[in-house]
């Protein structure tokens, strides 16, 4: 898979995802992105899935659709996504949007692994 | 163009394609400008936050029947004190006072219906013509 768009590695079961791209924002690549985290859910039967957004400097609102219908997936699975490390900046697309109250947010990965369900 | 409230006078005039490179260049392309004539980190952020929507918009909502060859036309003005840019599709146009709000409970889960408002919460002006297929941002840095 030299063209993912996602480093993925696994710990306690929980799937962490972290972006390759810094900038988020065209539909080609969210559309990618999303394809490969829904593959991703699919494997999993109960998916705990991370997304660190260490090192994203831009996000779009088409990323925070694609984010909304993954967290749908996961939900759909009685599965567990949880956003981690975003920028400052990003973090207020977030609460613009009310998108805050939506998903889980934690300050680090460390946060949001401690927080899993058992 | 005849709502003069989107229209900007002296402008540079580019027929933009939807190929994503050629998106991405003009798009950094009026960054950098911005960032030239001395507009902060926060205000370039926010300069390309609102044309990112703006042109994903006119593409995705306003051409949905035309197909992706039909070019938008996008004008840019970039001064010291002002940011202007306006986005016009060939489309039939919206109505923005029908758009929903995405932070309703019943819209939030709702993937699409985001970019307006995030125009609107990052641009000092955000104005549709009559017919809704051209907007102009505009942007004035905080002092």
């Amino acid at each position: 898979m030299s063209d993912s768009r996602l480093r993925i590695t696994e710990s306690n079961s929980v799937t962490q995802v972290e972006f390759v791209d810094r900038n988020i924002l065209d539909e080609v690549n969210i559309q990618a992105i999303s394809e490969e985290i829904t593959g991703l859910i699919g494997l999993a039967e109960i998916p705990r899935i991370l997304i660190n957004f260490t090192n994203v400097d831009h996000l779009s609102s088409a990323a925070l659709g694609a984010l909304i219908t993954i967290n749908k997936k996961i939900k759909d699975k009685s599965g567990e996504l949880r956003l981690a490390n975003i920028d400052p900046q990003i973090y207020e697309i977030f609460v613009i949007t009310q998108l805050n109250s939506l998903f889980n947010i934690h300050e680090t990965a460390d946060e949001a692994l401690e927080k899993f369900a058992g | 163009m005849s709502d003069p409230r989107t229209r900007i006078p002296d402008a540079t005039i580019v027929e933009l394609s939807s190929q994503r490179d050629e998106i991405r260049a003009l798009v950094e392309k009026i960054v950098d400008l911005a960032d030239e004539a001395g507009y902060s980190k926060s205000s370039t952020y926010a300069i390309r936050l609102a044309l990112v929507e703006g042109i994903a918009n006119a593409f995705e909502h306003g051409h949905k029947s035309l197909g992706h060859d039909a070019p938008i036309r996008v004008e840019y003005s970039i001064s010291e004190r002002v940011v202007e840019v306006a986005i016009e599709d060939q489309g039939t146009g919206f109505v923005p006072a029908e758009l929903p709000d995405p932070t309703l409970e019943e819209n939030i889960s709702n993937p699409r219906g985001r970019g307006v408002m995030l125009m609107r919460a990052y641009m000092t002006d955000v104005t549709f013509n009559q017919a809704g297929n051209r907007v102009k941002l505009r942007y004035e840095p905080k002092n």
